[in-house]
């Protein structure tokens, strides 16, 4: 049976652990909701752009701006974003373990796959294995701002100009609610065109659409204005999951070393009190012995 | 031509304004013009499909006999038969447009300018002159409207 002392200290170091969890858990809640304004501030422009460039990419030809064209190189890029720092929960296991299936599938039909990694537990992770690790940036979302996407965004758009890799995609895990995060694999380079659900108009031949300045211009300040906005979106969206996943997570670490708390101290007691008996009862048969 | 493709309900079209932060505006309006980058430009419902880069400017628009103002700062607009989105990097309202910090403005950049310096710099308060003329005009139509209103 433990010693009453080493129940009490458990019980204080639990509770110890419970101030943390839940100083954490009014941290994170409160970042949510700064991260959480932010998002949504963002969405709709980010998604307006993206009907627009999905609208000219259906229209404009494919070869005219290098964003745009498919290229038949196997070379794939993908970019895990993943956050800084720990204790959320799943939500950097889930990413890596969506990302390494990903990575194994492309591998196996022949593709040349490579890595792009933002934030720090991505790269503590792929810094063990074996996939090729092309760039990383490490601490983005301590203080996340468009400069990081800028960075991030220009350096990939230059890479793949170069010819580095021919396909990009991302995984993130998207902002859904505070309860719910969701991975998501997209395919960001080159620029497809997107099918929007339901019905949708038809594309409107290229004679019929106007442009200015001409087409070429446009083209190349709308489409690296586009990544670099999808980028910043995605940034954001791991951001506010992040925060959420942590403060579900650490919520519910509150809550059961609540339960445990409670449980020791049950115990405690009832040792206490056998302890007591137990020595009552020792009284008593020594008085009896001594009559 | 216009009148073929007015099929739409009621002949209006969705005017929708969206910045990088925040959507500002979605709203049926009659008629919208906006400062293009080769040249402001009028839409009514039916224009064609139109896509084009911004530049500073105004944008005014119309729902019945009201004409509203504000002012956009680059950016691209997508005309359709039936929807205008315009993607600006800045966009005010005439209503939040701060007239003092834009004065203030108006007169820093003007110092500047006097001053002189390198061309970079030149630019920068040639563009942010310009800026804050474009406020100070829009805050004003605003004022002025507001009073009409009021006779």
């Amino acid at each position: 049976m433990p010693s009453l002392q080493s129940l009490r200290r458990k019980i204080s170091s639990v509770k110890n652990t419970q101030k943390i969890t839940k100083a954490m858990k009014m941290v994170s809640a409160a970042k949510l909701k700064r991260a959480q304004d932010r998002i949504l501030a963002a969405r709709p422009y980010a998604h307006q752009l993206r009907e627009v460039m999905g609208h000219l990419s259906e229209r404009v030809n494919r070869a005219s701006h290098p964003l745009l064209q498919r290229r038949d190189g196997n070379a794939t890029e993908l970019l895990v974003i993943t956050s800084d720092r720990g204790l959320c929960g799943a939500f950097n296991a889930n990413i890596l373990r969506q990302a390494v299936v990903f990575l194994e599938e492309q591998s196996r039909q022949g593709k040349q796959v490579s890595v792009s990694l933002a934030g720090r537990k991505s790269i503590d992770f792929f810094r063990r294995r074996n996939w090729k690790i092309r760039q990383q940036w490490g601490g983005v979302f301590d203080r996340l701002s468009f400069e990081h996407a800028l960075d991030i965004g220009q350096n990939i758009i230059s890479q793949y100009q170069e010819g580095t890799f021919d396909h990009l995609y991302v995984v993130y895990n998207e902002f859904k609610s505070v309860m719910q995060q969701q991975v998501i694999i997209e395919k960001l380079l080159p620029i497809e065109s997107v099918q929007e659900p339901g019905g949708r108009e038809k594309p409107v031949e290229a004679g019929s659409y106007l442009y200015e300045p001409d087409e070429n211009e446009l083209l190349a300040t709308l489409l690296p204005k586009h990544f670099e906005i999808q980028t910043y979106r995605v940034l954001l969206e791991s951001a506010a999951a992040e925060q959420a996943a942590r403060m579900t997570a650490m919520d519910g670490a509150t809550r059961n070393a609540g339960e445990l708390i409670k449980k020791v101290t049950l115990f405690y007691n009832k040792t206490r009190q056998a302890a007591i008996t137990k020595e009552l009862m020792d009284i008593v048969g020594g008085a009896e012995a001594l009559k | 031509m216009a009148g073929s493709a007015m099929t739409t309900s009621s002949g209006k079209i969705l005017l929708e304004v969206v910045t990088p932060d925040h959507r500002l505006l979605s709203k049926e309006v009659d008629y919208v013009s906006a400062p293009g980058s080769e040249g402001d430009f009028g839409v009514l419902p039916g224009h064609c499909h139109f896509l084009t880069t911004l530049r500073i400017g105004e944008l005014q628009y119309r729902i019945g006999e009201q004409t509203e103002y504000m002012a956009v700062l680059w950016g691209f607009a997508e005309v359709t038969p039936t929807k205008v989105t315009i993607l600006a990097e800045i966009a005010e309202k005439a209503e939040d447009i701060n007239v003092e910090r834009a004065e203030d403005a108006v007169r820093k950049a003007e110092e500047r300018l006097e001053r002189g310096g390198l061309p970079s710099e030149v630019e920068e308060a040639r563009v942010s002159l310009e800026k804050a003329r474009l406020r100070q005009k829009i805050a004003g139509r605003h004022r002025q409207q507001a009073g009409s209103r009021l006779l």
